[in-house]
Order: C-alpha cells, then sequence, then structure tokens
C-alpha cells in the first residue's frame, strides 16, 4: 500500500471518531504546548537575565576598596579610600589585555534646574568609563580630555533625569546646578534600561572625576586623589582571570601589603556573575523542558491506550483486509500510521498553542518572544516519534493476528 | 488442468484438550470453471478445507496446489499475494467497511496489489455495474439492504480477476428471496467462466451448485455431480 494511501485512510479512520480522536490527541497538545512554551519562556528569561547583566559592560572586573579597621571597628567592604587615580593608571599601564581602567567615585545628590529638581545619583568619571561600560552619549557630547584633567564644571545628564528635568526642552547648553554648584550641559546619556537588580540605570548624572571628588561628592575622598572603584574592562574573556592575579600582585605592591596582611582591596569578576546567572536561567528552562517532556510521554501513552482500544475495535476490519491479501506488514504499518498522525496532528496543535503562550506570556512579562525553530521542530519530531514508539505495540498486535480468527470476532 | 489439487491434505488442532484432527487426508481436484459446493454439519471439517484452500491457514500435512503453485511452501507474504491475486471471498456477515462506501470497499483488494488510483475507480465501478449497483457506488454499507451488501462483497470479490471465488454460507444472513438472487448471480458469473466454491450446510443452496462435496468427521464421503437448480434471474428479480 502505498504511503499517501496510508495516510488518507489514517486520516478517515480518525476523523470517524472525531472526539476520540480529539481526546487522544490532548495529551500530545498539551506535552508540546507546553515544551514549546517552557523552552521559550526559559530562553526569553535567560534572555533578559543576560541583557540585563551584560548592560554592565562586557568582560569588566571591578576593583572596590576593601573594609578598614578604625578603633577595633572594621567598617566592612568599601569603606576605606584606599583606590586612588594612580592605580587605575598603574592597572591601564601594566596589566595584560587591559582595554580600559575607569575609577570613580559616586553618590546620592539633588539636582535643580530652574523650576524643578530631582534625586539622583552622580557619578565622577574620567574617559575611560565611557568604553568601560560600553556606553556613549546619544546626544551632545562627552568629555574631552581637557574638561577631565581640569575637572570642569560640565555635567552629561542620564536619559530619566533629563527627561525629568526638561521635559520636552532641549537641556543642552542649559545650567543645572548640584550642591549650588552649576554645571554646564553638554550632553545627554543613551537609554540603557533597567540593570540585572532593577535599579534604572538612566536615573544618574556624570561630571569629570576631579569635579565629583572636590565639588560634589566629597566623602572621605579626604586625599585628593582616591577613587571610588575601579572599572577594568579586558579585551576577551580568556584575560580576565589571569589579569585578576596581575591585578592583585600589582595592588598589593602599590599598597605595600605583605605576607598574610588583609588586602585593602577586593577585586570581582563581573563576567562571572553574569555567567552564573545565565547558568541557573539554563538550568531553569532544562528543568522546565524536561517537566514539559514527561507530559509527551504521558500523551504518548494516552496514544499507545486508544490504539489497543482500536485494535480491538478492528479485529473484523484487520481479518478482512489480511482476507483481501494486505501482508502483516501493511496492517503494521497502517496502524503505525495512524498513530503517528494522531500524534503528528496533535504536534501540530500543540505548537499552535505553545507559540501563542510564548507569545502571550512574552506580552506580558515585557522580554521577546523567542519561540526557537529548533524548539518546534524538536517537538514536531518528538511527538511523532511518540506516535512511532507507542503505536508500535498495538500495530504490533494488529499485524500478528491470525486471518481466521479475527474474522469470526465480533 | 485442475485448478485446486489437494493431495493428503491433512489439519490437525493442538488444543488444551489434545489433538484434534479437523481434516483428515483429502484428495480432491476441482477443475477451472466448476461451480462446487462443499456441504457438511458443523465440525465436519468444511470450514477448514475452506480456510486451507482460500490460503487463509497452512496445512498440517498432505500437499495442495493452486493453479500450480504449492501453497504449503509459502510464507505469510506469499499467501497475502495469493489471496489478493488469485481468490475473492465472499462471507456470510459480508465484513464491509462501514466507513467505506461501496466503491471504497470494492477498491480495497486492488489497494494491497498496488494499483494506482484511477485505474482502481474505473475497475471498481465495473465490478460494481456487473452486480447491478452501478448507481449506489457512494453509498455506505449502513445505506444498502442485505442483498445489495452481499452484491458489494461480490463485487470486491471479484475485482481483482481472482481464479477462485470462495463463498462462506454466502446466504446465510439473507431472507430467502434474497438469497436466491445471490445464487443467480453465483450461477451466472459461473456461466461466465468463473470458478465458484461455496461452503454451505443448507441442501437448498447446496442444489444450486454442478458439483456436491460431502464432509464428515474430516473427510469426503460424498462427491456427486448434479443437475444445478437454477434460480431465477438476479435482474428479473428486482
Amino acid at each position: 500500500m502505498r504511503f499517501m494511501e496510508a495516510i488518507r485512510s489514517a486520516l478517515a479512520a480518525i476523523l470517524t471518531n472525531t472526539l476520540r480522536s480529539l481526546l487522544t490527541m490532548l495529551g500530545i497538545v498539551i506535552g508540546v504546548a507546553a515544551v514549546i512554551a517552557m523552552v521559550a519562556i526559559g530562553a526569553g528569561a535567560r534572555n533578559l537575565v543576560d541583557r540585563q547583566i551584560r548592560s554592565l559592560g562586557a568582560n569588566l572586573a571591578i576593583v572596590t576598596p576593601g573594609n578598614v579597621t578604625q578603633g577595633g571597628a572594621r567598617l566592612g567592604a568599601g569603606a576605606a579610600s584606599s583606590l586612588t587615580d594612580e592605580d587605575a593608571t598603574a592597572i591601564r599601564r601594566e596589566v595584560d589585555g587591559v582595554v580600559a581602567a575607569a575609577p570613580f567615585v559616586q553618590g546620592q545628590t539633588q539636582v535643580v534646574a530652574g523650576g524643578s529638581n530631582w534625586a539622583t545619583r552622580i557619578y565622577g568619571i574620567d574617559l575611560d568609563w565611557f568604553d568601560a561600560r560600553e556606553w556613549d552619549v546619544a546626544r551632545g557630547r562627552g568629555f574631552d580630555p581637557e574638561e577631565v584633567r581640569r575637572g570642569d564644571i560640565v555635567v552629561i545628564l542620564g536619559e530619566t533625569v533629563a527627561r525629568n528635568l526638561f521635559g520636552e526642552e532641549d537641556p543642552i547648553d542649559q545650567t543645572v546646578r548640584v550642591r549650588n554648584v552649576p554645571f554646564r550641559v553638554i550632553g545627554i546619556m543613551a537609554s540603557k534600561g533597567q540593570s540585572a537588580f532593577g535599579q534604572d540605570q538612566d536615573d544618574v548624572i556624570f561630571v569629570p572625576l576631579d569635579a565629583g571628588r572636590r565639588r560634589v561628592i566629597g566623602r572621605n575622598y579626604a586625599r585628593d586623589a582616591s577613587v571610588g572603584s575601579i572599572f577594568v574592562k579586558f579585551d576577551r574573556e580568556e584575560d580576565i582571570d589571569p589579569g585578576i592575579v596581575q591585578m592583585t600582585d600589582l595592588l598589593r605592591q602599590r599598597h605595600r601589603i605583605v605576607g598574610d596582611q588583609e588586602e585593602d582591596f577586593a577585586i570581582r569578576n563581573l563576567t562571572e556573575i553574569a555567567n552564573t546567572a545565565t547558568a541557573s536561567a539554563n538550568t531553569l528552562s532544562l528543568l522546565l523542558a524536561a517537566v514539559a517532556a514527561v507530559s509527551l510521554l504521558v500523551g504518548g501513552i494516552g496514544i499507545m491506550n486508544i490504539m489497543l482500544v482500536s485494535v480491538t475495535e478492528r479485529t473484523r476490519e484487520i481479518g478482512l483486509r489480511l482476507a483481501v491479501g494486505a501482508r502483516p506488514r501493511d496492517i503494521l504499518s497502517q496502524f503505525l500510521i495512524e498513530a503517528t498522525t494522531l500524534s503528528t496532528i496533535g504536534g501540530l496543535i500543540g505548537v499552535g498553542l505553545g507559540v501563542s503562550i510564548a507569545y502571550f506570556v512574552a506580552q506580558l512579562a515585557g522580554w521577546p518572544s523567542l519561540v526557537s525553530t529548533n524548539a518546534v521542530l524538536v517537538a514536531v519530531g518528538f511527538s511523532a516519534m511518540v506516535g512511532i514508539f507507542f503505536g508500535f505495540y498495538p500495530a504490533q498486535r494488529a499485524s500478528r493476528l491470525d486471518p481466521i480468527e479475527a474474522l469470526r470476532r465480533d | 488442468m485442475a485448478l485446486i489439487e489437494t493431495q493428503g491434505l491433512r489439519r490437525v488442532y493442538d488444543l488444551d484438550a489434545g489433538k484434534v484432527v479437523a481434516l483428515d487426508h483429502v484428495d480432491l481436484a476441482i477443475d477451472k470453471g466448476d461451480f462446487v459446493a462443499v456441504m457438511g454439519p458443523s465440525g465436519s471439517g468444511k470450514s477448514t478445507f475452506m480456510n486451507l484452500i482460500g490460503c487463509l491457514d497452512r496445512p498440517s500435512g498432505g500437499h495442495y496446489s493452486l493453479g500450480g503453485t504449492s501453497v504449503e511452501t509459502l510464507d505469510a507474504n506469499g499467501l497475502a499475494h495469493l489471496r489478493n491475486r488469485e481468490i475473492g471471498f465472499v462471507f456470510q456477515q459480508f465484513n464491509l467497511l462501514p466507513r467505506l462506501d461501496a466503491l471504497g470497499n470494492v477498491e480495497l483488494p486492488m489497494i494491497y496489489a498496488g494499483m494506482d488510483r484511477k485505474h482502481r475507480r474505473d475497475r471498481a465501478l465495473q465490478a460494481l455495474a456487473r452486480v447491478g449497483l452501478a448507481e449506489r457506488a457512494h453509498h455506505r454499507p449502513m445505506q444498502l439492504s442485505g442483498g445489495q451488501q452481499q452484491r458489494v462483497a461480490i463485487a470486491r470479490a471479484l475485482v481483482n480477476n481472482p481464479s477462485l471465488l470462495l463463498a462462506d454460507e454466502p446466504t446465510g444472513a439473507l431472507d430467502s428471496r434474497t438469497a436466491t438472487e445471490i445464487l443467480g448471480l453465483f450461477q451466472e458469473l459461473n456461466r461466465e467462466g468463473a470458478t465458484i466454491v461455496l461452503v454451505t450446510h443448507d441442501a437448498d443452496v447446496g442444489r444450486h451448485a454442478r458439483r456436491l462435496v460431502r464432509f464428515r468427521d474430516g473427510r469426503v464421503i460424498e462427491d456427486v455431480r448434479q443437475e444445478p437448480l437454477q434460480a431465477r434471474m438476479a435482474e428479473a428479480a428486482e
């Protein structure tokens, strides 16, 4: 019997018992829909986490000051003001694979422009910042080297700040006051969206490092050249680990830390954080996919069950087919094709449903809908396989029927 | 040369209660173009005989050849091929597939012969026309009377031009008028050259054949030629 013939006859058999066929398919439909939706949702979530973390900048390490002990009280990480501009310069010069070393200070402040004001974070940065964070101005201009060197009172606004202070107005060349110091706006940063921790990364302003240190932030950057932290960007991901070792040696040397004396700085590999987060997102999607696969399996068992019923019900038909010249393998393939057609149709309906669910969830969660072609192909292929696998036993039973017995059965 | 030839044909069933000899050394030859009624009470071995010459079963011993082919040497696929090309079955219960129309049912043997769709359709329509059901080609079995269903089954049996038409109590589920019509149809087909073996326990039915073979306890106890009772023409009856 020809293949297309067999498919047509399988479809006819499936349509004869529409309700039963639909109920049988339901398991596969739900299984496939679950696989596709779960994989897509997992991918979407992973993509979101990934994007948020990477938005910090790729191949990045951060050097932060260590803790400091004052009168027997340890003040915790970052309390020391042990890092300096020169540390950054030394890192840039001496550590292999470093593209940028961006020292910065940060603080919280109120910004006033005309009648409106806004509380935001303020960063004092140098030119390396833009490279390290892979973040540039969208309008206006960035700092020029002279401005940074002199610590001019110019400012670049984050998108959120610009919007809140100036609305529709063009902020460029306007003046904002920070702690009563008038800063001239020279640029607006490109929008960067939320960070991995849900912070609005555009709610920020940037001033030259020295301007921030001396005029605004103050704090205990008492020693003139000290900075809050240093972002260090490497050329390639492989450079980071050896780079961190080199940096540690370099900073120990520069800070005259010997033996097992406690380091007054800490270095963290931010790529690692990103990788860890991605890995956990991966585990999550694997888990979801596994759950979905189990439901596919259950669907397959449903198909086997109904095919066994169908073989029993159609024993006479099988006997008749054998009598008019069907070979056992014709009967085998007939029932196999019927089971596979059933599961594949279920699979296709499942794909439709799964894609819709994925799209809907993506819309709700506000991340890109990532239905992968692979997941669709695998799910449909897998459902066909489920049909073949679970259809085989009933089909084999049908093909092994004795024609005389089969014809005699009621 | 005989179409069917059996020599020492035996069939023994292994049952829990022991061995049961259903057919014991049957030597029989049936010529091409003959119309044979195989008769006997139930348990006489006539059904076993029919299953064997219909290639649905294999003998425990002895020899059987159909059109020169030794059947006992064939495997399941070989038997299927023979059933498909050389034998047309007609059953008491018609055995039509309920979800196919008359045409679809008649096409069935040709599907397994690997014939293409167009060809099948033409031949099936011809066969339906031959049994007088050309207008009912698209009726489902449920929409047909018993006699009509049996005609569809006969068309199905004829459609691959088999050398043997094998009918197992073909009138057993029909009223006497319709039964006569069907027997008339068989006689007509026989006059046109078809070889027919009809298995029945009904003496009235058996009288329509040209030759009568009677079984008892797995053996042939009577084998006679007779003047067949002529059934009224099927067409005339309608």
